[in-house]
C-alpha cells in the first residue's frame, strides 16, 4: 500500500501539485488519469523519489520514503519497479541484458539463476525467444513488454507505469493492460498506472484519481465513472460527441436490463 | 547577481556530483565492467588521433623551430632538439592532447549521458537503486584519469619521434644533432610536469563533460548544447589550470 499526504510542487512560479493525498492499495491497478499537463508524471516521480516535494509525504506500507536516509531509500527504490513512458531500455544492450540488469547490479544469485528468472519474466509477457534481439530491432509493443519484464525481475512490491499505452494501436494496448493487471494479480503488487487511454480506464480502473490542474479533482473507480457529475473528468473522460453518444448508449442499455 | 547565483548553483551541483560519485558500488563487477568499456572508448579510441596529431605537431615544431634557428651562428642546431622536446613535454602533449579529448570524448561522454538522461535510462538505473553518480560519472572520471596521461605520454613520444622525422627529411640538419639535442639539460622534473598537468586535465574534461551531460534536461537541442558547452568549458577550464600549474610549479 502507498499512502501519499498532502504533495505540493512548483516549478519556480508555477505550481504543479497542490496538496494531493490518497491511498493506492495492494493488489489493485491504481490509474492516475488527467490531461497532459495535469501533474500526472510529476505525482509519479515524487512516488519514486526522482523527484522531491515541497511538502506532503509519501509512505510506503508505512514508511515514509523522505524521511529515510539516502542509504534506505535506496533498498525501498529494489522494491519498486517502473515501466517509463519511453521503455527507457539501453540501446546497446540487448533484450535478455536489459533485463538481467537489476539483478546483474543487486541480486547475489547465481549466473544460472539470473538466466532463470530473466527467461520467466520474458515468459511471462509473452516474449521468450527474443532474448538476443535488440531494442532497435523490436516494435513500441515490444519495447514496453521488455519494460515490463525488467520492471518485474526483482520481484517488486510496487510497480509503476508511466502511459503504458503511449503510442500503441488499441490492441496492443489491451495486451499491454491484461498483462498489467495480471500481473498486479499475480504478485499482489501494488501498481500505479498514468494513462490517458479511456479503454484503459474503464477496463482496469479499479480506482481511479483525477488530476486537473494539479489538484486531485475526483476519486472512484471504474463502475463510478459512467454517472460522475464531475464537470472537469466529464470533458476529459468524454471529449468527443462519439464517446457521449457511447457513454449515454451504455447507461441506457444497464437502465433497460435493470 | 543572476550570473554569479548561476555559477554558485553550477559549482554547488558539480561537488554535489563529486561526492556522490564515493559511495560504495553495489556490486563492484559491473563497475569494474564499466570502468574498463570506458578505459576501451576513451583510450584506445582516442590513440590514433592523438597519435597522429602529435607526429605531425612534432614535426612542424621541428621545421618552425630550425627556420627560426636557421643562420643564427651562436646557436647550435642540436637545440632544435632540446626545443622540440621542452615545447612537446612542458605544453604541446599535455595541453594539446588535452584540447583534444575534449572536442572527442568531452562531447562524446556529453552527448551520451545527456541521451541517457533524456531517454529516462538514468531514472531507470535510479529507479533500481543503483547509485548513477557512481555507476556512470565515477566510472568514466577514473577511467580518462587512467587513460589521459598514457595518451599523453604517447603523445610526447611520438611528438619527439615526429621532430626526428622531419629532421631526417631535412637536409639542412643532421638527425645526430636533433637526438643530443634531445638528450641535453634532461631534467626529469619536466616529465612529472606534464603528468600533473595530464592528470590535472583529465579530470577537468572528464568531470565537466560528465556534468554537463548528466544534469541535462529537454531533448535533442538541449544535448547538442550540453555537448558544446563540454566542449568550451572543458578547454577553457584545460587552458586556465595550464597557466595555474605552470605559474605554481615553474
Amino acid at each position: 500500500m502507498i499512502e501519499i499526504s498532502n504533495i505540493t510542487k512548483s516549478f519556480g512560479e508555477q505550481r504543479v501539485l497542490t496538496d494531493v493525498s490518497t491511498v493506492f492499495e495492494a493488489g489493485k491497478t491504481n490509474l492516475v488519469i488527467g490531461i497532459s499537463g495535469s501533474g500526472k508524471t510529476v505525482l509519479m516521480k515524487i512516488m519514486t523519489g526522482l523527484m522531491t516535494p515541497d511538502s506532503g509525504k509519501v509512505h510506503f506500507n508505512g514508511r515514509d520514503f523522505f524521511a529515510l536516509s539516502r542509504n534506505d531509500q535506496k533498498n525501498l527504490r529494489r522494491e519498486i519497479g517502473m515501466l517509463f513512458q519511453g521503455s527507457a531500455l539501453f540501446d546497446s544492450m540487448t533484450v535478455e541484458e536489459n533485463v538481467m540488469l537489476p539483478l546483474l547490479m543487486l541480486s547475489n544469485a547465481t549466473k544460472k539463476e539470473k538466466l532463470d528468472r530473466v527467461n520467466f519474466c520474458l515468459e511471462r509477457v509473452n516474449l521468450a525467444g527474443a532474448n538476443k534481439k535488440f531494442p532497435g530491432e523490436i516494435s513500441g509493443g515490444m519495447k514496453k513488454r521488455v519494460g515490463i519484464a525488467r520492471a518485474i525481475v526483482l520481484n517488486p512490491k510496487y510497480l509503476f507505469c508511466d502511459e503504458p499505452n503511449s503510442g500503441l494501436d488499441p490492441r496492443t494496448s489491451i495486451v499491454i493492460d491484461d498483462l498489467i493487471i495480471e500481473i498486479t494479480r499475480e504478485f499482489n503488487m501494488t501498481t500505479i498506472i498514468n494513462t490517458h487511454d479511456m479503454n484503459s480506464v474503464m477496463e482496469i480502473g479499479e480506482k481511479i484519481i483525477f488530476l486537473y490542474k494539479g489538484v486531485k479533482d475526483w476519486e472512484g473507480d471504474k463502475s463510478q465513472i459512467l454517472d460522475v457529475t464531475d464537470e472537469n473528468l466529464n470533458s476529459f473522460i468524454f471529449a468527443s460527441d462519439f464517446l457521449k453518444d457511447a457513454r449515454d448508449a451504455l447507461k441506457e442499455k444497464i437502465a433497460r436490463s435493470k | 547577481m543572476k550570473i554569479e547565483f548561476k555559477l554558485f548553483e553550477h559549482l554547488g551541483k558539480f561537488l554535489i556530483m563529486i561526492r556522490r560519485m564515493f559511495s560504495r558500488p553495489a556490486r563492484w563487477e559491473m563497475y569494474w565492467r564499466e570502468l574498463f568499456r570506458q578505459m576501451n572508448d576513451i583510450g584506445v579510441g582516442s590513440a590514433f588521433i592523438v597519435l597522429l596529431v602529435s607526429i605531425f605537431i612534432g614535426a612542424v615544431t621541428a621545421v618552425q623551430t630550425a627556420y627560426q634557428l636557421y643562420g643564427t651562428p651562436f646557436v647550435p642546431s642540436s637545440y632544435i632538439g632540446l626545443i622540440v622536446r621542452n615545447t612537446i613535454i612542458f605544453e604541446l602533449a599535455p595541453t594539446f592532447t588535452a584540447l583534444i579529448l575534449a572536442g572527442k570524448v568531452g562531447s562524446n561522454l556529453a552527448s551520451e549521458l545527456g541521451s541517457m538522461r533524456v531517454t529516462e535510462q538514468i531514472d531507470a538505473l535510479e529507479i533500481m537503486g543503483v547509485n548513477t553518480e557512481s555507476y556512470l560519472i565515477a566510472t568514466r572520471i577514473i577511467a580518462a584519469v587512467i587513460t589521459i596521461p598514457v595518451l599523453v605520454a604517447i603523445a610526447a613520444y611520438s611528438g619527439i619521434m615526429g621532430g626526428y622525422i622531419a629532421t631526417s627529411l631535412s637536409s639542412n640538419y643532421s638527425t645526430e644533432d636533433y637526438v643530443r639535442g634531445i638528450r641535453m639539460l634532461f631534467d626529469p622534473f619536466d616529465v612529472q610536469l606534464m603528468f600533473i598537468k595530464s592528470f590535472t586535465f583529465s579530470f577537468i574534461v572528464s568531470s565537466i563533460s560528465c556534468y554537463m551531460g548528466y544534469y541535462v534536461k529537454g531533448g535533442s537541442v538541449e544535448i547538442g548544447k550540453a555537448s558544446t558547452q563540454a566542449v568550451v568549458y572543458s578547454c577553457i577550464f584545460v587552458l586556465l589550470a595550464d597557466y595555474v600549474i605552470a605559474s605554481l610549479l615553474l
